[in-house]
Order: C-alpha cells, then structure tokens, then sequence
C-alpha cells in the first residue's frame, strides 16, 4: 500500500501566475520523496470554520529539496486562504493520495485543459519518451506554458483565439496533424468526454484524471466516486473511488 | 483511572468511537489511527444487498459544517462479513455494525446474517435522511419506531441500538418509543436535513437537492437532545454530531453520553479519534476523575 503522509509544511515561494492561479511551493518532510504525477495531496484550511481538505494535485515535485509545487485556482474561500499566504507560513497537507499515471513508453500526448494543465507538468518532466503536450487554456493568460517547453513540444488552444488554435485542444491536435500511441488528460468534464471519443475512435490507449468533490480524500467516505463499466472489487457496485483508485483512470472503464 | 465503559452489556476500553459513514469499515483510516486505542468501530450503513448510493456530488461544505448525501452505497453483507469483519477482528475494539435497509424485510435479513458473526453491538439506522425508502422514514413516527424495534429485537442476536434523527419535533418521544419496543442503547444525533444553493449557477450544489448537515455547527443541537433523551429514558447514550475535539466529547457525555462517536472531525484531522481519547484522560487527570461514569450525565446546574 502506498504510503500516506500528513505533515505541517511550510511555504517556500507563492506567486501569483494569472488570474486566479496561483503557484505555490510547500517544503515537505516524506510527501515529496514519495509522490509522482498525477497524484494530489489534501491541503487543510487553517481557519477552523471550514472543515474538509482542499484536494490540489502536484504540479511539480523537487525530490532532493523534499518540495512539492501545487499550482491552483482560486474557486472559493479556502483555495482564497490559501492563495493569501506567505513565505514562511505553514499549512497541513496529507499526501501523495490517489493513484497517479501509469508511465508508458509510447510516444505520448499530455493533454491538460485549464487547472487541468498543472498535472502535466510533473508528468512531463517523468515521462522518458516522445512527447507533445496540447494545452487548452480561456485567453491568453497562458500559465505554466512557458516552462512546458522545457519538457516538451507545446501546442496551445484558446478559446477566444487569442493564442494557438481558436477552439479546443482536439482542434489544435487536428490543425497540427499531431499523432501519438497514448493519451494522458486532466481537464473538465466535456474535454475527457470528448478525447475518450477521440481516442476509441482511434484505438488509443487513453488515461484521465477525474476530479469530483470530496470529504475523506482516503477512500473511507465514498463522496467523490465515478460510474465504473466493470463492477468494482471494493465498493462492489458500479462505482470507483476518485480519491482511492483514481484519480487517473483508463477511459474506457469509467463513465461521465 | 479508569476509562472502561459498559455499552448495553459490552465493555469498551473507553468511550470513543467512530460515527457511522464516516470512517468505512476503518481500513483506511487505519493508516492514520491504531485501531486499538479507540473504544470501538462503527462501520458505514450495510444494506443486505449492494447499494450504489446517490448521485454526485454528495458532499459540500458550509461554514462550520458540511452536508453529504452519499445515500449509503454500500458493498453489501456478503462482502462486508467476508472483508470488514476480518479486518476489524484483528484489533482490541468493539465492532458495532450500522444496519440499513429499505423495509423492515431487508433490515431484518441483514441482522439475521450478523447472527452467529463475531459482532459486539448492532447499531440500526432509522434516520438516514438521503434514501427514499426505509431510513429516516422509519425513525420520524413513534409507531413505526417502536414497531422496527421489535423486529430488530426478535432476530438480533447482539444488543440493539436505534440511531435516531433529530428531524423530528420531539426526540424524546422517538426515544421511549424504542424503549418501548425493547432497544438495549440508543444513538443520536443524526445529521439535520439541509440544503446549499450555488448562486451563481442558481442550482442545487448536491445533486440529491438536499443532505444531512454534520460538523461543529450542529453540536450544541446534539448536547441538548442527548441532555434531554437522557432525562427521558433510561437507555444508555452514545452521543454524536459535531464533535470535533475531547471538550465536545467531554461536553456530550456530561450531557448523558455512555460513549461518543466522532465523524465529521475525521476528515479536518485524520488522527482525532485519538486524540480525544487522550484529551479525555488529560481532562481526568486534570480534575482528579477517577472513574469516567463520574462524568456521564454529571451536569448540574451553575
């Protein structure tokens, strides 16, 4: 079993990326040395009136200054708590949870739509094959795309067409006659719908991370499950733990 | 000091336990947790067959609290005597299995299966407010309270307790009720039906519309209707809803709690469990309790 962490960590950087996202490096004491992409951690609010974990996933991890870096939005009073923190403060984490992306050596789409992109960060950085990263972004308020390049060739959409491809990320694979054997992809609900259709259509393997809302974040609640094709061994009915089995799953098994 | 406590004829190492649906069957909070120090584990609703609960989402939170209408999915009672009384076996606590059903036909199948299985106490819920059928509707009538009592009475080979709703005018009245069809213990509170609007979608945030309110919110709810069941009936009281750390535990057993059961604070703090327990020796200890019954029902007048 993968082991679990909670700690109190401290902020070693916070920056404000675009609007609403902000990047945030945390100083662990395990969880860094234990995570890999596509994981997530469970970050505690330190005001006492909000009781339930925020689940962010790792954007980023630095194993040999035991760091992890969570790139987030803003999307309501605790990620708001989160993003007026500084430097030196501490906040309590509980992690690496959930599954992670399986690590193939094919050549690979990384595909992530808005606060789906952070993931594939990390992912780049692991996967040791060929590459090309879509990202699908609002505007031109291109975070973290900069420093994909690192990692990989980038193709951009934008639904205002203000950069890259106007429209989604299937129309920049489409303009730019992209091609790969697997499909890793975290964004919102219609983009995975829509690439588990791209990629039955085109007989590729294809892994999703799936987000829903939370309470436990370890697998004993059974808030946050998906629909599963195949009845699942633990809950022995047709639903999944995103915390637990999840958060990345193969397409084709779960349904949304 | 001692910290035992008698349950309806069972003794648990101390008063602190698990509220059901919060804490699975304990694997995976096991991780977090050493499930000997708590006074027992009381396992997620398990139905007689599997239950895909609700649809999502089927939690959210509010301030102070949270609402969940997970719907008790569950694995079913094959599974669940297979896996999670296994597992719970191998520690020093007492197992209480929280029974669900839809009728008083599927409660009663359910009770019947944990019959010869190594189980100290059932906990029968009556007040699940996310399920259509069977639930709460059974724990908001006097009469049928009594009525699924003693049915459960009849084919239940461990003690009984009714877990009782507080959406009801007068808990009291459900509580002689279950007295009066021979409960052993009683469980309460709950959580309080509620709902959450997203304004700016102008839609329901839980997909079930409504689900039942949990957390430190709903405590001072709970330490009254445990003060006030306690004066009515002479069952003893495992008492929950919103308790967070050892004050509230504390605070609920002075009420008229036997025991407590802890949920919602699992998910702000994984270890709490634990750490109550140990606040609640520190507290001994600071005001010289020797025996924790001292505490139970011990408020008085200032």
């Amino acid at each position: 079993m993968p082991e679990k962490f909670e700690e109190t960590v401290k902020i070693i950087n916070q920056e404000k990326l675009s609007d609403e996202i902000y990047s945030m490096w945390l100083e662990t004491k395990q969880v860094a040395a234990h995570a890999k992409a596509g994981q997530f951690v469970s970050v505690y609010c330190n005001d006492g009136s909000r009781l339930l974990p925020r689940p962010i996933s790792i954007c980023e991890i630095d194993r040999e200054k035991n760091a992890i870096r969570l790139v987030y939005r803003v999307a309501g009073k605790g990620t708001d708590e989160f993003s007026g923190m500084r430097e030196g403060e501490t906040l309590r984490i509980l992690g690496p949870l959930g599954n992670g992306f399986p690590k193939q050596e094919k050549s690979a789409f990384l595909i992530g739509g808005g606060i789906g992109i952070p993931p594939m960060l990390e992912l780049a950085k692991e996967l040791d094959c060929e590459k090309q990263m879509i990202l699908g972004y609002r505007n031109n308020q291109m975070f973290l795309c900069d420093e994909m390049k690192a990692y990989s060739e980038v193709y951009v959409a934008t639904e205002d067409g203000s950069a890259g491809t106007k429209g989604n990320v299937l129309d920049a694979i489409r303009e730019n006659g992209l091609k790969a054997d697997v499909i890793y992809a975290c964004g919102p609900t219609p983009m995975l719908r829509a690439l588990k259709e791209y990629a039955k259509e085109n007989g590729i393997e294809c892994w999703i991370s799936m987000e829903e809302r939370m309470a436990c974040g370890i697998g004993a609640c059974l808030a946050c499950v998906c629909k599963s094709k195949e009845k699942d061994h633990h809950t022995n009915v047709h639903n999944k733990r995103i915390c637990k089995e999840g958060p990345v799953f193969l397409a084709e098994e779960v349904e949304f | 000091m001692n910290m035992k406590v008698d349950l309806c004829g069972v003794t648990l190492n101390n008063p602190v336990m698990t509220a059901s649906g919060t804490f699975g069957s304990g694997a995976e909070y096991s991780e977090f947790v050493d499930l000997n120090k708590l006074g027992a584990v009381v396992t997620k609703g398990v139905a007689n067959v599997p239950w895909p609960g609700n649809p999502t989402p089927r939690v959210a939170e509010v301030y102070g609290g949270m609402l969940n209408a997970v719907g008790l999915q569950n694995p079913g009672i094959d599974l669940f005597i297979e896996r999670d009384i296994p597992f719970l076996k191998k520690y020093d606590t007492k197992i209480i299995v929280n029974v669900c059903g839809h009728s008083t036909e599927e409660y009663i199948e359910v009770v019947e299966r944990l019959r010869d299985q190594p189980v100290d106490l059932l906990e029968i819920n009556i007040s699940c407010p996310n399920v259509k059928e069977g639930g709460i509707a059974f724990g908001q009538d006097p009469k049928a309270v009594e009525a699924i009592t003693k049915e459960m009475k009849k084919h239940a080979a461990q003690p009984v307790i009714m877990k009782l709703s507080p959406n009801v005018t007068d808990i009291t009245e459900m509580a002689r009720a279950a007295q009066a069809g021979g409960a052993d213990g009683l469980s309460l509170i709950n959580t309080i039906t509620g709902m959450k609007i997203d304004i700016h979608r102008r839609s329901f945030v839980l997909a079930n519309r409504t689900g039942g309110m949990s957390g430190p919110a709903i405590h001072p709810v709970a330490v009254r209707m445990v003060y006030q069941t306690a004066q009515a009936v002479k069952l003893p009281i495992i008492g929950m809803g919103g308790i967070m750390n050892a004050e509230d535990a504390i605070e609920m057993i002075l009420a008229g709690a036997t025991a407590v059961s802890v949920g919602t604070a699992n998910f702000t703090n994984p270890r709490v469990t634990e750490e109550i327990v140990e606040g609640i020796r520190a507290y001994m200890e600071r005001y010289q309790v020797s025996d924790i019954k001292e505490l139970v029902g011990a408020v008085h007048d200032r």
